[in-house]
């Protein structure tokens, strides 16, 4: 075999960057991000975890009347592998909050949460032992829609929402560094 | 049979029973603890009386009374003739020991495991005497009436945002 010889082109030299230049994203990468978060905002697919009363408002929003489909849900993947937003409706127990825990690893990135109704968000009116006081204590949250129940449009609010933060997020954001260290702070790696 | 037949009927066969009440028409009586099992397998058995469905089982806890702290209240019905009888049975929160009656009642298992996991009554013979709607690791037994109504030492509740708590 011919012995492998490597480039000794010595003519190549590397120079420092100059002070005041532009770093950053270039022109190109901008756009694509504009694009894929066109993309992502207007096809949120969403995972319901609905637990009690918010559910029925969730399901409502689902229906004809207040229909969620026309923003794009219109798939209803009850499987977290498969879905990038993550609906918590109604009252997580402290006893639920490690099986939320579990459905929120199993998704894949890029995955948004919303806290629908007072109880996701807080824990609402149940002041109480056995309730989780907002699921913000187990995992990150992204949009909380407030209300006992919220009305569908409350619902559709809080994706609308949801669908600004989607559009305006950078590619980047899933590897930056306060990414994760909001992920640690939650235990997740 | 009414009320004052099976009074009679239940006193003629199980002498220890006492404090006879008849709340919104159930007829309630008291039995001592170590009697329960034999007092539910005879009203089961008996042809006459026939109470062979556990509506309910559960617990209150009286901090007052002395000794008689913890109480487990069964709720009977007999289905075929439609007779409802409710049974306590007083236990000291020291030692709140009482007989299983999962081997009458398969009704009774998780019953007891519910009364077991708010009150603290151990049931003897239980086949699996655990915490069913509580987290596993909670060391307290929450529908106990010992308990300030506000805990200071709360760590689950954001205090700023809810003031008071």
């Amino acid at each position: 075999m011919r012995p492998v010889k490597y480039n000794e082109n010595k003519k190549v030299t590397t120079a420092d960057l100059p002070e005041n230049v532009y770093t950053g994203e270039g022109f190109m990468t901008t756009k694509l991000d504009d694009v894929i978060g066109l993309a992502r905002a207007n096809s949120l697919w969403p995972l319901p975890f609905a637990t009690s009363c918010c559910g029925i408002e969730f399901m409502a929003t689902m229906g004809s009347n207040y229909d969620l489909a026309r923003f794009g849900s219109e798939r209803m993947g009850f499987t977290p592998r498969q879905c990038d937003m993550l609906l918590v409706a109604g009252t997580i127990a402290k006893k639920m909050a490690p099986i939320l825990r579990q459905v929120y690893l199993q998704m894949a990135e890029p995955r948004w949460v919303i806290a629908i109704g007072a109880c996701a968000s807080s824990g609402g009116i149940f002041d109480s032992y056995s309730v989780l006081q907002g699921i913000d204590q187990v995992i990150p949250v992204d949009v909380y829609v407030p209300g006992c129940p919220p009305r569908p449009e409350g619902i559709l609010d809080g994706v609308i929402k949801l669908q600004k933060i989607v559009k305006n997020e950078s590619l980047r954001r899933r590897n930056a560094p306060q990414y994760k260290a909001l992920l640690n702070e939650y235990g997740i790696q | 049979m009414d009320n004052q037949q099976l009074k009679q009927s239940l006193s003629s066969k199980f002498d220890y029973l006492s404090d006879w009440e008849e709340p919104y028409g159930l007829l309630t009586a008291t039995m001592p603890a170590a009697k329960n099992m034999e007092v539910l397998q005879g009203i089961f058995d008996d042809e006459a009386l026939k109470f062979r469905f556990l509506t309910d089982l559960t617990a209150v806890h009286f901090p007052d009374r002395k000794d008689e702290e913890l109480c487990v209240v069964y709720h009977l019905h007999n289905l075929q003739d439609n007779i409802r009888l409710r049974l306590k049975a007083y236990l000291p929160v020291e030692a709140p020991d009482i007989h299983t009656a999962s081997a009458l009642f398969s009704g009774a298992n998780w019953m007891e495991r519910e009364t077991y996991d708010f009150f603290g009554v151990n049931f003897l013979n239980h086949s699996n005497l655990t915490r069913i709607l509580n987290v596993d690791e909670m060391d307290y037994f929450p529908m106990r009436r010992e308990y300030p109504m506000e805990d200071p030492t709360r760590i689950d509740k954001d205090d700023e945002m809810f003031g008071r708590s």
